[in-house]
């Protein structure tokens, strides 16, 4: 079987299209390289999809972290204390645990067009249950990271926004927010590599793995089972993190330059 | 038993750890900033590798290349006459001598000796950790206070130890209280490691116990987990509140944002 | 996959009986401890249940200075070869696809079949929706092939758990297994469709190139089964269960 036959074979094996059977018996290192990387596709949802909707919730939590009311301020403290206090690994068992102790239920949800049902126990699936993990706790980190920064943003920018008649919540979207988010991009951009890298241990997590569907991991431990060595799968694994990693670091570049293509360059 | 005992072994990886982070650390910051180039060269491999690889994929093969190698080398230095291969086929085998530890040495030798090496791995990678921070917090020593130090006349050696080391520590301490805290939300990950540490006995003791044992219960897995969430919130309220303090103690006579002294 | 020495709550009584040993070439035995009544971990935190008493009686016939190690599942054969522990003693089936990598002694436990268990109430269509089987055993593979969905589960506990709650429609593991779990379940478990012949008996794995331990130990599997000894401990630990040897 050729690398290119493999690789069609097996490239999206793990969102389940392709062949079926996962490889037995004389295993070829391209069958590595090429079924590790289509686990990659998870981590890479698992990334996407927790760094997406958590940098919203952040941003509201780092507001509300900063309000003067107790009421607000209390809850938004806690909840980062929480979450950062504790080890991802610990968050998975527990979710999973409460999760699969939710009664199992369906709820139809009409979107006008299509009706769909929602079911609790999608909860207990890592496509799911361990993505809200994720989210939940990157939405704590970069929290405190973007709390750290409005913090810090200078008090002179406010003032003249006032200055200039704008009102408290422009003051906010048009100056608050961007400057937050120049001052702490630095920080969040490694926030970001650390939860791609986070996403390696939904492997762990005991959310199981469905018609061997897995993740990268779960497919590097696979073969590493299988082949009955661990000098293969594993630098291959750890390679394809290094590109990812390279990959955030450029987006997150670029979008740095943005942030501060108005500041000149000489500082 | 098992379970409280267990507490002692996160203890004591964070204690053994530690000292050797620092070492890894300075090693690395060192030879970064070293003007030998292939000495910087592989500071800078050391520091970047963990900014690219996630820690979980060290801990999966370090040990294990760790073992072997320590083996292999033993094997070479023990066992010269050996003609045999070491690879037979899929099995690793190495003289009896070279063996790590004995193997007739008893039970607890075997326990220190693979949790050793989990230390060990650990080390490694949150050295590289260190080492970014020590490299950052080195080159944050104001020039200044070094060209103090080459105007009264002091040595290069002098100004290092003198002057660069205990100046750097201020710079340090927020990024090290920080590798802390990931170091102390990493300690679950013994239990992948193979060490019995307390995620393993809650898992052991909380998954539901037929009638064979001796107090049989349905799946206490959550409450089990549940103490151990409140066990790393104790611990990293602590250890944030040691810093804070520290940190003031530290930037004492120092004007920074922190406050004048 | 945890390649490393492992750590067992493990007790060291083999170690002092046999310790005059001429050449002091010592066992270690490893195991899951997480299979009732095969091997478990009882309440003093020490390897327990059929295999600790088989292992033990045979340490003692071979003259052998045995220790106990634990080891997950799904490490346990790349352990063995790796050196990390000599023998696997932990309700492995014997089969083809094993002995290609390890050896195995004779039985010391006739083939059990596989059953499928599903919650009370449950239509045999549940063995072809989705079912839990602990990762890398001849279970996983059985599903895997069968055309249902497979759910992997890393410890025996959580396939157990995870049929209870419903997170899986059945679920497969060795008959034996079962018994004392659907036992305690109140009827909230019950075994569905025929018992499945998969897999040989169960043996020791020995690591290929161990000839000699693996002598030592089919010698010793021989006289436990020939003065009935083998006997007396699979009805003890299986409820009565007659084997002739």
């Amino acid at each position: 079987m050729t690398c290119a036959q493999t690789i069609s074979d097996y490239g999206l094996r793990a969102i389940g299209l392709g062949e079926r059977a996962l490889p037995r018996a004389d295993i070829t290192l391209c069958e590595q390289v090429v079924l590790i990387g289509s686990g990659l596709i998870w981590n890479v949802y698992f990334a996407v999809i927790a760094l997406g909707l958590g940098f919203f919730l952040a941003s509201s939590i780092a507001f509300a972290r900063n309000s003067s009311n107790p009421f607000v301020w209390r809850p938004a403290a806690f909840f980062i204390f929480v979450i950062r206090g504790s080890p991802l690994f610990i968050q998975f068992f527990l979710l999973y645990e409460a999760f699969v102790l939710l009664p199992k239920l369906g709820f139809d949800i009409n979107l006008g067009f299509v009706e769909v049902t929602i079911e609790t126990r999608w909860l207990t699936r890592a496509w799911l249950g361990a993505t809200i993990v994720l989210f939940l706790n990157t939405t704590a980190y970069t929290a405190q990271i973007f709390y750290g920064a409005l913090r810090s943003v200078p008090k002179g920018e406010i003032e003249a926004g006032k200055a200039i008649g704008m009102t408290k919540s422009q003051i906010n979207k048009r100056i608050i927010w961007p400057t937050m988010l120049r001052l702490s991009w630095a920080s969040y951009t490694n926030e970001a590599i650390f939860l791609l890298h986070a996403t390696a241990l939904v492997f762990f997590s005991s959310f199981p793995a469905w018609r061997q569907q897995g993740d990268a991991l779960y497919f590097a431990s696979y073969f590493a089972d299988k082949t009955f060595n661990p000098f293969v799968p594993y630098p291959i694994i750890a390679g394809y993190f290094i590109v990812l990693t390279l990959i955030v670091i450029f987006i997150f570049g670029w979008f740095n330059r943005r942030l501060n293509r108005h500041i000149s360059k000489n500082h | 038993m098992n379970f409280y005992f267990s507490f002692l072994v996160v203890f004591s990886l964070l204690a053994i750890c530690v000292p050797f982070i620092l070492l890894f650390g300075f090693t690395g910051a060192l030879a970064r900033r070293s003007r030998i180039a292939p000495f910087r060269w592989f500071g800078l491999a050391y520091t970047s590798m963990v900014r690219g690889i996630p820690d979980i994929i060290f801990f999966l093969f370090v040990p294990i290349a760790l073992d072997q190698g320590i083996e292999y080398l033993r094997h070479h230095a023990k066992c010269p006459e050996w003609t045999e291969p070491i690879r037979q086929g899929n099995d690793f085998v190495v003289c009896a001598a070279a063996k790590m530890p004995l193997g007739p040495s008893p039970q607890w030798v075997h326990e220190t000796y693979g949790f050793f090496l989990a230390a060990l791995a650990f080390a490694i990678v949150f050295g590289a950790f260190a080492a970014n921070t020590l490299h950052g917090a080195l080159a944050a020593v104001p020039k200044n206070q070094l060209e103090t130090g080459a105007a009264f006349g002091m040595s290069q050696k002098q100004i290092f130890w003198r002057i660069h080391l205990p100046q750097m520590w201020v710079y340090a301490l927020p990024g090290l209280s920080n590798l802390w805290m990931i170091l102390i939300k990493a300690t679950p990950l013994l239990f992948l490691l193979g060490v019995e540490d307390i995620v393993y006995w809650a898992r052991e003791l909380g998954g539901s116990k037929t009638e064979r044992f001796a107090y049989p219960h349905g799946d206490w897995r959550l409450g089990y987990f549940l103490v151990l969430l409140v066990f790393y919130l104790l611990l990293s309220w602590v250890s944030e509140h040691v810093f804070a303090r520290l940190n003031l103690k530290m930037s004492k006579g120092l004007a920074t944002i922190g406050g004048q002294a | 996959m945890k390649l490393i020495k492992l750590l067992g709550g493990v007790a060291l009584a083999a170690a002092f009986t046999t310790s005059a040993m001429a050449d002091g070439h010592a066992v270690r035995l490893g195991t899951e401890g997480a299979y009732a009544p095969y091997n478990f971990i009882n309440d003093a935190g020490e390897v327990d249940g059929f295999e600790r008493e088989v292992g033990d009686e045979l340490c003692k016939r071979a003259e052998l200075d045995c220790t106990w190690v634990t080891n997950e599942w799904d490490s346990i054969i790349p352990n063995l070869v790796s050196g990390n522990y000599d023998a696997i003693i932990a309700g492995m089936s014997i089969t083809a696809e094993r002995d290609e990598v390890i050896d195995f002694t004779q039985e010391y436990f006739p083939p059990d079949p596989s059953t499928y268990v599903a919650a009370a109430g449950a239509t045999m269509d549940a063995i072809k929706g989705s079912v839990a089987a602990q990762t890398a055993t001849i279970q996983a593979s059985y599903v895997s092939d069968s055309g249902a969905t497979l759910v992997e589960f890393s410890t025996p506990d959580e396939v157990v758990a995870a049929v209870k709650n419903g997170e899986v429609d059945a679920a497969l593991a060795d008959d034996a297994f079962w018994q004392d779990i659907v036992k305690a379940s109140n009827g909230e478990l019950v075994f569905i469709g025929e018992p499945i012949a998969i897999g040989g008996g169960i043996g020791m794995g020995i690591r290929e190139s161990d000839t000699e331990l693996k002598e030592k130990l089919n010698a010793a599997i021989d006289s436990i089964k020939a003065d009935g000894t083998l006997s007396a401990m699979i009805a003890k630990w299986f409820d009565g269960r007659m084997v002739k040897y």
